[in-house]
C-alpha cells in the first residue's frame, strides 16, 4: 500500500510486518519515533504476540534482544550515536555468539561536542562488530530493507545493522509502499534458530574460548560474511521477484558504465550526488555515482567491477577517522587501486551537503585540483581564529563554545 | 568441527567430564569408622554406636541382636550397668549423654517379650567346658562357648543360677522375673546347669573337661573389728542381701546403720528401707567424692531417704547405739582420726566393707599364684595352670556385674581359642572418635519443650521398675540422640557439600565413595562431618 | 519457619540428607538423582563456594521448575572455571553474554519465552558481587523496576576474584584485596563504603528478595523454592567465601560461611514486596574475631601490630545487624 508516511513509521510498520517477539526500546533521538510507533502497534494488540520492552539503557536493549534471540525469538530494537556506543559491548557480543538480531541504526553524530543530528559516526564506529550493515538510500529502501535483514540474518546467524539517516531519513515524510501482512509471511518464513537455549536439549552458549580455537571463531565469523556476500544480492533479487521493486543488494551503480570519474557514498546523500551527477553529464562531464548499500560485508568485488577503468574516484564520506582520514576510502582502497582514490569528508554532524557544494568540489575533482583529503565547505576563518587562540595561551578555553561565539547569531547555519 | 552449533561458542552438555580434576589433589579424604567413646568405654565390649544405629531406623530386633553379639543380658545390663558408655559419651559435653542404658533396657525387654532367640550356627567342636560359677561371668561365658560350638556345664553352689544378680542386686534394681528370662535363654542353647554343686577340685575337674573357667566370685564379707556390746546387733550386707533374696529377712529394727560407702552399702541401706527400717544411715570414713559407690547409686539411696554421715568411722557398737568417730584428710587423701566422738541411735549394724573370693578350689593346684585375695591371670585370662581360665570378681579388676560379662565373653573366645590352638588376638582397636572430631553443628539442640519429657522418661528408666522402661517413642528418641560418633550415619553431609560432586551416594546402607577422578582434595567433606568419619591423607606416592 | 520443626536429636534438620528423615523432607542434594547443574570436570580452586553455591541453588531451581529452567550467567569466575572451551560443566540450558549484562539478558530470554508461549520455563540469573552490586547494577535495578520474571542470584564473595582479588562494591571494611593492600594508617578497605544490594532490592518492592549462604543449605533450597513460587522479579543474595581471595584453609569454606551468619555479619532473611518476613536467628553466637581470624585478608588486624579498634569497628556493625534484624532470639 503506498502512502505519504514519515520515514520512522515507514520502518516500524515493516518491522511489525516481519513479526518480532522481543522489541526492547530506549529512546534517544533521532531512533524515536520508530519504537514510538512499535510501541503502538505492541500495545494495540496489532502486533502480536510481542513482548515490547522498555530498558534502562542501550546496553540493556542489546542485551535483551541477546536474551530473546538465544531461545528462538526473533529481536529487534534500534539506536543511535551515543546509545550505540554505550551498548558495543553487546553489539559486539550479539555477532560473537551469532544471534540474529535485527537493529536499526538511525545514523548520528557522536559527541562531544554533543549533537543530534546526521553523520555516519555511529555506525561507522561498530563496522568491524562482525554485524551485517545495510545503509539506506531511501525511506522506501530503508522498509524494505528490514524485511529483507531478518532473512539474512536468520539464514546466516548474524545480526544485521540497518542504517538510516537520522532526520534526513527518520522525519522524513515520503512516499512509501508497504507491503501486505501476507506478503511479508510469504517473504520471510519463521525463524529456525540454529542454536537455542531448550530445556529439552540443554547446550551451553557462550564458552570462553582461548588461543587454540579464538583465530578459528573469528575465520568462521569473516567466513560466514562472506556468504553474505552472495545472500546479500540473492534476497534483494528474491525480494524484486515478490515486491516488484529493487531494494537491497550490495552496491547501486548510477551511470558509471563510462564514467571516467565516481562517486562512491552511503546513504541518502546519494540522491543529492545523483542529481549533481546528472547536472554534469549534461554538461558533458563523464561522472558517475557508487551507492554502497553493503558496508558489511565490504563487497570488494562489486566495487571493483563498478568502478572499471574509472580514472578518479571520490569517495563522499559522513564519518571521519580523525588521525587518518576517510573510513569508507579506506575500503575502496582495497577495490580499485588507491591512487585513484580521494577522500570528501562531508555532512558531519547535520551540516547540509548541497549540490553547490558538491558542484564545486567535483569541479575540482575535474581538474585535478581536489586535494587527497578534503573537508567540504570548511570554514576556515573559525579554524583560524581557534588556532590563533590555541597558539596566544594555554587556556584558550572551550573549543566548540569559542567556535559558536565566533559564529555570533549565524548558529542557524550548522543546521 | 560441528558446524550445526556454532563453533567454540556452544557447546554440549557433559563435556566437562574429560576434565580430570583429581590431578590438582595434594590431599585425598578417606572414609574411616573410629572408635566411638561409649564402645570403648563398654566393659562387654558392645558395639554401642551400631546398635543404637538400628535402633535409630526402629531396628530393634537388629539393635538387640548387635547387643547379643557381645552381651547375653541387655535387660540385666539394662538395669544395673553402671554405665561407663554414658559417662564417655561425647554427646555429654554438647548437652547430656545418650541414655544408652535406657535403650538397651527397651530393647532387652523388647527381646523378652518377643521371646526373641540367638540362633547356633558354628558346628559343635566336641570339646567340652567345665565353668565354675553361674553368675554373670560364667554365664556369660557359656553363651559364647555355646556360639562358639563347644559343649558347656556350669557348676555353680547356689541353689539359683545368676550368683550376684540373683544374691547381690536387690530385685527392686533387677526383678527376678528379667534374671530369669534371660539366664534360661542361655541354658536353653543346651548349656547343663548343676546348682548347689561345689566344684573342690578342678584339677580333677580337667581329666573331665577340656578346659575349665573359674568364675566363683567374691561372696565372702569382709570384716572389720568393732569392739561391741553383748546386745549389739551386727550383720554383714552380703547376707542380708542373701537372705532377702531367700525370703528370710533378718529382723533389723527401726534404726539401721550400715558401714561402708560402695554400691553394696547402698544396696543394704534402700533394702533396709524396704524391710522396714525408718532411719537408714550410711557411715562412711571418707567424703562423698571419695566414695567408690556409683552416683547413681548413691543418688537414688538419697533420693529414698537414706542419710549419709561421711568422714566417721564407728569405733563401737552396742545394743541401741553405735559411737563413731570424726574422720579428716590427710594430704594424701587417707582419712586420720581426730579423737573426737558422737554416738548415733542403731538397732543393727550391717557392714559393706567389701567382699572377698573363696579361693579354697585352687588349692595345692599347681602353676597358680594368688595376689590380694585374687587370682593372677594373663591378658588371655589363664591362670599359671594351662586349660584353667579365670574370671569376674575373683581375678583382679573392678567388680561389677558388666565387667564380669566382658570377662566371660574375653574368656570364651580365649578358651575357643587355646582348644583351637590358635592365637586369639583382639584386632587392634580403631582411633577414638574423640569430641574434637565432631562438628557438633550438625547435631539439634534439645528443644525446650522436649527436654521435661526426656528428662521423666529416663528418670522412669532408672527408678522406677513397676511402671517398666521407655516406650517405643522415648526409645527410638533417646536412641536418635547418638552422634554416631567416628561412624558413618549416611548423612548426605559429605554428598551434599562437595564443590566438585565427587561423592557418589551408594544407596541405603552403601554409604558413600569419593570419586578421585575430579576429587580435588579440597576437605570441605571432612571439616563438615558431623561425625568424624572422613579423614585426609596425603596423597599416595 | 522454612524449616521443619525439630523431630529427633541426632541431627534434626541441619545436615543436608540423613536416611532418618522422610524422603520429602530431605535437601534436593541428598538425592542421587540430583541434577548437578554445575557438573564434575569445572575447574574452581579447591573448596570454592562459588561452585558450590551456583549447584546447591541451580539444582533446587531445576526441582522447583520440574527441570524447565534456563540459567544466564555474567562474566566471572563462575563462568570461566565452567566453560572454557571445549567443555562445559553445565547440564542446564546455559548462557553466557558479557560481565554488565546478565540481568538484561534474563529478561531477554524470559520476554523471549513469554512471547513464544513457554512460560513454563523459568528465568535465573546468576553473576558474582562485581556483576551484580557493580557494572551489572544498572540491568540488575532495570530488570528489578519492570518486575521481569527473573530471579537472579548473585554468588557475594566480596571482591573481583576472577581478576585477582580486587575491591568491589561488596567488600566488608578492613578486608584486604589487591587495590585495598593491608598496608598504611587504615590498612585495608575503608568503613562507610560499599552497598547493600539486598536492601535495595527491597526498595524496588520486587515480590521476594532474600539472603543465604552456602552454610545452610536447606534455607537456601527453600529459598530458592520459595522464590519460584513468584513472578517477577527476584533477587537472591548467597555468601560464597572465597579460599583464595579470603586466604582461608579450603576446607574451611562452609565454616567461614556459617561464622558469617552466626556473628551477625552477614544477616540472612528474607522480603516480600520489599518487607522483611522472615530472619535466621543466630544459633550459637560468636564474636566476629572467630571469623575474622580465619582468614588472611584480615590477618593484618591481629597479632603485635594489630588493630583492635578495627575488629571492634567491625564488631559494632555485627551487632548493629543483630538489632535491626532481631538475629538473636530474645533480644
Amino acid at each position: 500500500m503506498l502512502r505519504q508516511v514519515e520515514g520512522s513509521r515507514a520502518v516500524a510498520d515493516a518491522v511489525a510486518l516481519c513479526r518480532p517477539e522481543v522489541v526492547c526500546a530506549y529512546p534517544i533521538s533521532p531512533q524515536t519515533h520508530i519504537v514510538e510507533a512499535l510501541a503502538a502497534h505492541v500495545k494495540s494488540g496489532r502486533l502480536s504476540p510481542c513482548e515490547f520492552v522498555t530498558v534502562e539503557s542501550e546496553f540493556a536493549a542489546m542485551s535483551v534482544a541477546i536474551g530473546a534471540s538465544a531461545v528462538g525469538a526473533r529481536a529487534y530494537t534500534a539506536t543511535a550515536s551515543q546509545g550505540l556506543l554505550y551498548m558495543a559491548e553487546a553489539v559486539y557480543n550479539a555477532s560473537g555468539l551469532g544471534l540474529p538480531i535485527v537493529m536499526t541504526v538511525a545514523n548520528r553524530a557522536i559527541g562531544a561536542p554533543i549533537n543530534i543530528w546526521n553523520d555516519h559516526s555511529d555506525s561507522m564506529s561498530q563496522r568491524d562488530s562482525g554485524w551485517i550493515q545495510l545503509y539506506a538510500e531511501t525511506n522506501q529502501e530503508a522498509a524494505d530493507l528490514h524485511v529483507q535483514a531478518f532473512r539474512i540474518a536468520e539464514e546466516l546467524s548474524l545480526p544485521v545493522m540497518v542504517c538510516m539517516d537520522g532526520f534526513i531519513l527518520t522525519h522524513a515524510w515520503e512516499q512509501v509502499d508497504t507491503p501486505s501482512q501476507e506478503e511479508v509471511d510469504a517473504f520471510l518464513p519463521a525463524y529456525e534458530p540454529r542454536q537455542v537455549l531448550d530445556p529439552a536439549d540443554p547446550v551451553s552458549i557462550g564458552a570462553m574460548v582461548g588461543p587454540e580455537a579464538f583465530t578459528e571463531v573469528r575465520y568462521l565469523a569473516h567466513a560466514r560474511q562472506m556468504q553474505a556476500l552472495e545472500l546479500i544480492p540473492d534476497v534483494a533479487s528474491r525480494f524484486a521477484e515478490a515486491f516488484g521493486r529493487n531494494s537491497g543488494g550490495l552496491v547501486h551503480p548510477y551511470r558509471t558504465d563510462d564514467a571516467e570519474t565516481i562517486v562512491i557514498a552511503l546513504g541518502s546523500v546519494l540522491g543529492t550526488i545523483k542529481d549533481t551527477v546528472d547536472e554534469m553529464r549534461r554538461d558533458g562531464v563523464r561522472m558517475g555515482v557508487l551507492g554502497i548499500t553493503s558496508f558489511r560485508p565490504f563487497p570488494l568485488d562489486a566495487v571493483r567491477t563498478a568502478v572499471g577503468e574509472a580514472r578518479h574516484v571520490v569517495v563522499l564520506e559522513k564519518a571521519l577517522a580523525v588521525g587518518i582520514g576517510g573510513i569508507v576510502t579506506a575500503n575502496v582502497r582495497m577495490a580499485v587501486t588507491p591512487e585513484r582514490v580521494s577522500t570528501v569528508i562531508a555532512g558531519l554532524g547535520g551540516r547540509a551537503i548541497t549540490k553547490a557544494s558538491l558542484h564545486r568540489m567535483l569541479a575540482d575533482a575535474i581538474a585535478g585540483r581536489l586535494e587527497p583529503l578534503t573537508f567540504l565547505d570548511l570554514n576556515h576563518e573559525l579554524i583560524g581564529n581557534e588556532l590563533a587562540r590555541m597558539a596566544a595561551g594555554r587556556r584558550s578555553g572551550p573549543m566548540a563554545e569559542n567556535l559558536l561565539r565566533d559564529l555570533g547569531a549565524v548558529a542557524s547555519r550548522i543546521g | 568441527m560441528d558446524h550445526e552449533k556454532p563453533f567454540a561458542i556452544t557447546l554440549d552438555v557433559g563435556s566437562s567430564l574429560a576434565n580430570k580434576t583429581g590431578a590438582w589433589r595434594t590431599e585425598r579424604p578417606v572414609y574411616l569408622d573410629l572408635l566411638p567413646p561409649c564402645n570403648q568405654a563398654c566393659p562387654a565390649g558392645e558395639n554401642i554406636q551400631q546398635w543404637l544405629y538400628h535402633a535409630e531406623g526402629g531396628g530393634y530386633e537388629a539393635a538387640w541382636r548387635q547387643i547379643m553379639a557381645d552381651n547375653p543380658f541387655p535387660a540385666v545390663m539394662g538395669r544395673v550397668c553402671y554405665r561407663p558408655c554414658e559417662t564417655a559419651c561425647n554427646r555429654g559435653q554438647l548437652d547430656e549423654s545418650v541414655g544408652i542404658n535406657s535403650v538397651e533396657r527397651f530393647l532387652g525387654d523388647e527381646a523378652v517379650r518377643n521371646g526373641w532367640t540367638v540362633p547356633m550356627t558354628a558346628s559343635a567342636t566336641g570339646k567340652h567346658v567345665l565353668i565354675v560359677g553361674a553368675g554373670p561371668a560364667g554365664l556369660s561365658a557359656a553363651y559364647h562357648l555355646r556360639l562358639l560350638g563347644h559343649d558347656v556345664t556350669i557348676r555353680d553352689a547356689g541353689d539359683a543360677p545368676g550368683g550376684m544378680m540373683r544374691y547381690g542386686i536387690p530385685r527392686y534394681r533387677l526383678p527376678r522375673e528379667v534374671l530369669d528370662a534371660e539366664i534360661d535363654r542361655i541354658l536353653a542353647m543346651g548349656v547343663r546347669l548343676e546348682s548347689g554343686c561345689h566344684v573342690t577340685d578342678v584339677v580333677a575337674a580337667l581329666t573331665e573337661f577340656d578346659a575349665v573357667f573359674l568364675a566363683v566370685g567374691a561372696h565372702i564379707a569382709k570384716r572389720a573389728y568393732i569392739p561391741a556390746g553383748d546386745s549389739a546387733r551386727i550383720l554383714d550386707a552380703v547376707a542380708l542381701l542373701h537372705d532377702v533374696e531367700d525370703a528370710q529377712p533378718p529382723m533389723l529394727g527401726r534404726r539401721v546403720v550400715v558401714y561402708g560407702g560402695g554400691n553394696t552399702a547402698m544396696d543394704a541401706a534402700r533394702t533396709a528401707k524396704r524391710l522396714g527400717a525408718t532411719d537408714a544411715l550410711v557411715v562412711y570414713r571418707r567424703t562423698r567424692e571419695r566414695m567408690p559407690a556409683h552416683d547413681v547409686e548413691v543418688t537414688e539411696a538419697t533420693d529414698e531417704g537414706v542419710a549419709m554421715k561421711w568422714l566417721s568411722t564407728i569405733a563401737r557398737a552396742d545394743g541401741e547405739t553405735v559411737t563413731v568417730e570424726k574422720m579428716r584428710l590427710d594430704d594424701k587423701g587417707f582419712p586420720q582420726p581426730t579423737g573426737e566422738f558422737e554416738e548415733l541411735a542403731a538397732d543393727t549394724v550391717v557392714l559393706a566393707l567389701g567382699q572377698e573370693a573363696d579361693l579354697a578350689l585352687l588349692d595345692g593346684v599347681s602353676g597358680i599364684e594368688t595376689e590380694d585375695g585374687v587370682v593372677r591371670v594373663g591378658p588371655t585370662l589363664m591362670t599359671g595352670h594351662p586349660g584353667i581360665f579365670a574370671g569376674g570378681d575373683m581375678v583382679p579388676s573392678e567388680r561389677t556385674v558388666t565387667i564380669a560379662i566382658g570377662h566371660g565373653k574375653n574368656a570364651a573366645r580365649q578358651i575357643d581359642s587355646w582348644l583351637r590352638k590358635g592365637d586369639h588376638r583382639a584386632p587392634q582397636p580403631a582411633a577414638l572418635a574423640s569430641f574434637d572430631k565432631l562438628n557438633t553443628w550438625y547435631y539439634s539442640d534439645a528443644h525446650a519443650t522436649v527436654r521435661p519429657q526426656l528428662e521423666a522418661a529416663r528418670r522412669v528408666s532408672t527408678f522406677d521398675e513397676v511402671t517398666g522402661g521407655l516406650d517405643e517413642s522415648t526409645a527410638l528418641f533417646e536412641a536418635r540422640r547418638c552422634l554416631s560418633c567416628g561412624n558413618c550415619f549416611e548423612c548426605d553431609n559429605c554428598y551434599g557439600v562437595c564443590p566438585d560432586n565427587a561423592v557418589i551416594k551408594l544407596g541405603p546402607t552403601r554409604r558413600y565413595e569419593i570419586d578421585y577422578d575430579y576429587c580435588k582434595g579440597c576437605g570441605i567433606c571432612v571439616s563438615e562431618c558431623p561425625c568424624g568419619a572422613i579423614e585426609m591423607r596425603p596423597e599416595p606416592g | 519457619m522454612p524449616l521443619q520443626p525439630i523431630k529427633f536429636y541426632q541431627t534434626g534438620s541441619f545436615v543436608v540428607g540423613n536416611r532418618l528423615l522422610d524422603p520429602d523432607e530431605r535437601a534436593v542434594q541428598a538425592r542421587i538423582d540430583r541434577t548437578n547443574s554445575l557438573n564434575c570436570g569445572h575447574r574452581a580452586c579447591q573448596g570454592c563456594g562459588e561452585a558450590l553455591g551456583a549447584r546447591y541453588a541451580l539444582d533446587a531451581a531445576m526441582r522447583a521448575t520440574g527441570n524447565q529452567m534456563v540459567a544466564v550467567n555474567a562474566t566471572g569466575c563462575l563462568e570461566v572455571f565452567s566453560t572454557p572451551y571445549p567443555e562445559t560443566s553445565w547440564r542446564i540450558p546455559w548462557l553466557h553474554s558479557l560481565f554488565g549484562n546478565a540481568p538484561a539478558v534474563a529478561t531477554g530470554v524470559a520476554a523471549g519465552l513469554k512471547a513464544k508461549g513457554r512460560s513454563d520455563v523459568r528465568v535465573v540469573g546468576q553473576g558474582g558481587d562485581g556483576g551484580t552490586v557493580d557494572i551489572g547494577f544498572g540491568c540488575l535495578s532495570g530488570m528489578f523496576e519492570r518486575n521481569d520474571d527473573v530471579l537472579f542470584i548473585c554468588y557475594d564473595n566480596e571482591a573481583y576474584m576472577n581478576t585477582g582479588v580486587q575491591r568491589s562494591g561488596a567488600t566488608p571494611p578492613a578486608a584486604r584485596t589487591t587495590t585495598t593492600p593491608a598496608i598504611g594508617p587504615e590498612p585495608g578497605n575503608v568503613f562507610g563504603q560499599g552497598k547493600n544490594v539486598p536492601a535495595i532490592a527491597m526498595a524496588h518492592e520486587i515480590p521476594y528478595v532474600a539472603t543465604a549462604t552456602v552454610a545452610d543449605l536447606r534455607d537456601l533450597e527453600y529459598k530458592v523454592t520459595r522464590a519460584m513460587d513468584f513472578r517477577g522479579a527476584r533477587y537472591l543474595h548467597v555468601l560464597v567465601p572465597c579460599p583464595l581471595g579470603w586466604g582461608s584453609a579450603s576446607g574451611d569454606t562452609i565454616r567461614i560461611a556459617r561464622l558469617a551468619k552466626e556473628s551477625g555479619l552477614f544477616p540472612v532473611f528474607e522480603a516480600e514486596g520489599g518487607e522483611v518476613t522472615d530472619v535466621s536467628k543466630i544459633r550459637r553466637r560468636v564474636p566476629v574475631e572467630d571469623y575474622l581470624r580465619l582468614q588472611t585478608r584480615y590477618a593484618h588486624l591481629f597479632g603485635e601490630h594489630g588493630h583492635p579498634g578495627t575488629v571492634a569497628r567491625i564488631q559494632a556493625v555485627a551487632d548493629r545487624n543483630i538489632r535491626r534484624f532481631g538475629l538473636v532470639e530474645g533480644e
